[in-house]
């Protein structure tokens, strides 16, 4: 009797693991550096969808009276939080303008890179032989080609315009998804699932949405989470070269940009965007990782 | 200078199953069993003949037609995990040729026939949420054989379907596929290079060499009086219970010849230990007698509707002392 009081867990259940606690357990599922990367992410979006509302002044509006004034901390005043630029425009309200304009860019662009290289690196494995050869020659094409000479080129023929800058921005990497859907979508017609499908008499247009994409939805993800910093880089890049958003308008790019004259004497114009442009970077590169492995359930629990 | 070979993995391979019936296939890897299977089920365009089903022929192109037909014939694979998607429960891959089909009603009615075949099939109600890699060999089977199962085939092609599996799962599995056949009735192909599992699952057995056949006829047949010397060789290689007392093993020199460079004449004569001169040169046919046929010279008509046997080497060496 007492060997068998003894060998029961005080608990009274009869597991030999002890009972996690919730904190940790919650942790362990949302680390808290993924925490911070959602929640960088959802404030991104927040500003995306109600900027207007956060921003003190227009982001036009010039206070020439306060031209080049100190953020807060370092020693300016609370009515222009983040200082204001040569201008004397508020930083702080264009920021939130340019991460309107330049996040909203990079959303579009990578999503539109995305849809066109799966679509075409799918149809090519689906169809093999001449028009997969043509998709390749396509792909080699672009790949052989510096993107920036391309955009510089199109820009300056075809003028800008803010649709006209995100399509194009949309065919930034759009040949190294279609490679990568193309060589899994082969891949997976060779393993047994796709085949099996195909066996039941599903159609292709199944096989490919239903279960070769969701197969290959991990890696496509984190092709377009390394995609995403890279099209805000393009566009930073272009915009800084003057090609890019124009004023009136402003972006991150543009700000930087501007504020490159002004490194020495109020490097705050283009601090504030180049740590917006890194944070973001960082969060969905961090967010694209750790959703990798969470997608796939043959990983972790 | 490269000319140019033909593979013919598969040579003037005909055969015929009845509805209801088990055809076994066996031979050694690389025979072109697998080719066979596919080809059956119009996987593969053949580059001469036809595969019939039910009066009609069976397209080899993805077409609407060749999707429709897979409600008739289904087939269950060597390596179950790699069929199954591992990123859907086993119960909506269960249910997936429902709705491919739009048969079985809406989807709660699609789901309850899910996990009547599971049930049908002996998995457990609450595995149905479980991914397929959460399972074993043999419940992986399980599902792959209740999805092809789901659309009630006339015609199931088993490629394979227990070399996968340990020995006591092989059993589990073989007697049910053996239960759902007396139960839905369904044809099958059964493939395996394992005489044992053949003899347990089929009507009728068929022995491939190098994609020809060669030997047909009812299993306890076959592996009781072989005629063919392959087949007596395959016979003999079999491991038995009882030891090699009183048996004769027959030992094949040499390597199944090169697909591409098939010998002329009998295409197994550079191996036969019987092989006489005329089987350089004429290639023998499938000759039929009642419910048997081979593909021999030596094995000539004893008359009276039967076959004798090629000569076995073993006695002909006793003959020679």
């Amino acid at each position: 009797m007492a060997i068998a009081d003894e060998t029961r867990s005080p608990s009274g259940t009869a597991s030999v693991f002890t009972a996690k606690s919730r904190a940790s357990a919650f942790f362990e599922a949302w680390p808290p550096v993924i925490l911070l990367a959602i929640f960088w992410i959802v404030a991104m979006l927040v500003l995306i969808a109600f900027g207007n509302f956060f921003a003190p002044q227009s982001y036009t509006a010039m206070d020439l009276q306060a031209r080049l004034s100190e953020p807060v901390f370092m020693g300016g005043t609370f009515s222009h939080v983040l200082g204001t630029d040569e201008l004397g425009r508020d930083v702080l309200s264009r920021l939130i303008a340019s991460i309107r304009i330049s996040l909203t860019i990079a959303f579009l662009a990578t999503l539109v890179s995305a849809c066109f290289g799966v679509l075409l690196g799918f149809f090519a494995a689906f169809a093999r032989g001449r028009v997969e050869q043509a998709i390749l020659m396509l792909i080699d094409a672009q790949a052989a080609m510096p993107f920036m000479i391309i955009a510089l080129a199109v820009l300056a023929f075809l003028g800008n315009s803010l649709p006209l800058f995100t399509i194009l921005l949309g065919f930034y990497g759009w040949e190294r998804i279609a490679r990568i859907a193309r060589g899994l979508a082969i891949a997976a017609q060779e393993q047994g699932y796709a085949a099996a499908v195909r066996d039941l008499g599903a159609s292709p247009l199944r096989v490919y949405g239903r279960h070769i994409l969701p197969n290959i939805a991990s890696t496509l993800l984190i092709s377009m989470t390394l995609n995403f910093p890279e099209v805000i880089l393009l566009e930073t890049s272009l915009s800084f070269l003057g090609l890019g958003v124009q004023p009136p308008e402003t972006s991150l790019g543009a700000m930087v940009g501007y504020g490159r004259d002004y490194i020495q004497s109020a490097p705050w114009i283009m601090l504030a965007p180049a740590a917006i442009i890194v944070l973001t970077t960082l969060c969905i590169s961090l967010i694209g990782d750790w959703l990798r492995d969470k997608l796939d359930p043959t990983l972790g629990k | 200078m490269v000319t140019k070979a033909t593979l013919k993995a598969v040579d003037g391979v005909s055969f015929d199953l009845a509805r209801g019936e088990v055809l076994g296939l066996v031979g050694e890897s690389g025979c072109g069993k697998s080719t066979t299977a596919r080809l059956t089920l119009g996987q593969l365009p053949p580059s001469a003949g036809e595969v019939i089903f039910e009066g009609k022929t069976v397209p080899s192109s993805r077409t609407q037609q060749w999707r429709n037909l897979r409600r008739h014939m289904q087939m269950i694979y060597q390596d179950p995990l790699g069929a199954l998607d591992r990123r859907l429960p086993i119960i909506e891959q269960i249910a997936e040729p429902y709705t491919i089909h739009g048969i079985g009603g809406s989807r709660a009615e699609r789901r309850e026939k899910a996990q009547a075949l599971m049930l049908q099939v002996g998995l457990r109600p609450d595995q149905a949420s479980s991914y397929p890699h959460e399972l074993s060999g043999g419940q992986r089977q399980r599902v792959v054989i209740a999805r092809a199962l789901a659309l009630e085939p006339r015609l199931l092609v088993c490629d394979e379907p227990v070399s996968a599996l340990d020995v006591s799962i092989q059993a589990q599995v073989l007697n049910l596929l053996d239960d759902l056949r007396r139960k839905t009735g369904f044809s099958a192909l059964f493939i395996s290079h394992d005489l044992k599992v053949v003899r347990q699952m089929a009507d009728r057995v068929a022995v491939m060499y190098l994609g020809r056949i060669v030997e047909e006829g009812p299993p306890e047949d076959v592996f009781h009086a072989p005629l063919h010397p392959y087949t007596q060789a395959l016979v003999s290689a079999a491991p038995s219970i009882h030891g090699n007392r009183g048996r004769n093993r027959i030992v094949l020199s040499g390597d199944p010849p090169n697909p591409v460079n098939v010998p002329g004449g009998c295409p197994f004569h550079p191996r036969c230990p019987v092989a006489v001169v005329r089987c350089r040169t004429d290639v023998p046919s499938l000759s039929r007698e009642g419910d048997r046929a081979v593909s021999c010279h030596l094995a000539g008509s004893a008359g009276g509707g039967g076959f004798s046997p090629a000569p076995h080497p073993k006695s002909k060496a006793l003959e020679a002392v």
